[in-house]
């Protein structure tokens, strides 16, 4: 067809007015089933972390911000009757491998980890990625180890967590990760 | 018939988009960490092309030809945002694994190619079959590199195991393990199709 400058503008126009009208109509269809599967997969981390927590409300709805040393991180508080029983902590650190991770961690009302949930990485395939299954495998776990007790920083660094083979690096940054929740969740419970 | 036959084996083997026209190579060697990983990339671009092709080929007689490189792209980017926003929806686990790729798929020249050179040439039904042909040979070449790739590097196939993981070479997982099995895959495929 040949160009002139009414029938290009025309075309174009038509075209990219339907393309946005098609996209305007699946994104009202599908908004509500994204914020969902957000919605569940922050739901089933939070169950997931906090095994053996007894608590009567819904930690999501009663999200909390926390800011330690300038990073903010959110905190979902477990109640029992009122009272703290517990809280998932979804933390972060930019110094991953390759940048951020952000993982879930669990605390109960004495301060230990109950367990964790990687919520994104991007660490090296085989390597830093092993950070899921490594910390709660029995052999070299952190679950049911305490700030109080335990030194939560890598064997390297004179701590007591045996870091990932080869991926010191991502476990650093998943240990950096724990001690900021870690604070964050003591923060908070210091204001209940 | 035999024609149509032509169109849409044309795409797996002849003019198969990874082994013997090489396009698309970065988000070939990008998703194909996993067996799994590859064959959905593959089946993602695959329903983009079948719908570029076919509305490509419904409005080329009605743009003007010094703006339809724009007007495919825009057409193309729809689908591709369309697509992104139902995988986001309904398999959200699937979305964030292929994550950044997803979006990609708008700059993929195997989609822009075929509607440049198919699907602006071609009827409506042609185009969709060529889609399907040039879908299928790129999901069943990423899907076997993936397949190559995580054997080698985690000794197993869609996660089932063949052989204990500590006797994997991890550098298949990785980059450089991605062009190694790219490359021998390809000439793989060129022996066999040289032998015929």
């Amino acid at each position: 067809m040949k160009s002139n400058l009414i029938n290009m503008v025309l075309s174009l126009g038509v075209i990219t007015i339907v393309a946005a009208a098609a996209l305007a109509g699946v994104y009202s269809i599908t908004e509500q089933p994204i914020a969902q599967a957000k919605a569940q997969k922050q739901k089933d981390a939070i169950g997931l972390v906090l095994p053996g927590v007894q608590y009567d409300n819904n930690p999501a709805e009663e999200a909390a911000e926390v800011t330690v040393d300038g990073e903010t991180v959110k905190l979902f508080p477990a109640m029992a009757g009122g009272k703290l029983a517990g809280a998932a902590v979804e933390s972060h650190d930019n110094n991953g491998f390759s940048g951020l991770i952000t993982v879930m961690y669990g605390f109960d009302a004495e301060g230990n980890i109950t367990g964790y949930a990687v919520m994104q990485h991007a660490e090296t395939p085989g390597l830093g990625s092993k950070m899921g299954e490594w910390f709660c495998d029995p052999a070299h776990t952190i679950v049911g180890m305490n700030a109080a007790n335990n030194n939560l920083t890598v064997s390297k660094d004179g701590g007591d967590v045996d870091a990932i083979t080869a991926a010191t690096i991502s476990s650093r940054a998943f240990l950096r990760a724990l001690t900021l929740a870690n604070q964050a969740y003591e923060q908070f419970a210091a204001r209940q | 018939m035999n024609d149509k036959l032509r169109i849409l084996f044309n795409g797996i083997i002849a003019e198969n988009p990874t082994f013997v026209l090489m396009l698309g190579m970065c988000p070939t060697l990008g998703t194909t960490g996993s067996a799994i990983n590859g064959m959905s990339m593959g089946l993602a671009t695959m329903a983009v092309l079948i719908c570029s092709n076919v509305v490509i080929s419904m409005i080329k007689n009605f743009v003007p030809s010094k703006v339809r490189i724009p007007a495919y792209i825009v057409v193309i980017a729809a689908f591709v945002s369309v697509l992104q926003l139902v995988m986001e929806a309904y398999v959200p686990s699937l979305y964030a694994t292929l994550g950044i790729f997803i979006p990609l798929i708008v700059v993929n020249c195997i989609v822009l190619g075929r509607a440049e050179s198919f699907a602006s040439r071609n009827g409506v039904f042609d185009s969709a079959l060529d889609g399907i042909g040039i879908g299928l040979g790129f999901t069943v070449a990423l899907t076997l590199l993936g397949a190559v790739r995580e054997l080698l590097g985690t000794g197993k196939i869609f996660d089932a195991t063949i052989y204990p993981e500590q006797y994997g070479s991890l550098v298949f997982v990785l980059a450089p393990g991605a062009f190694i099995a790219l490359g021998l895959l390809i000439a793989l495929f060129t022996k066999l199709r040289a032998a015929k």
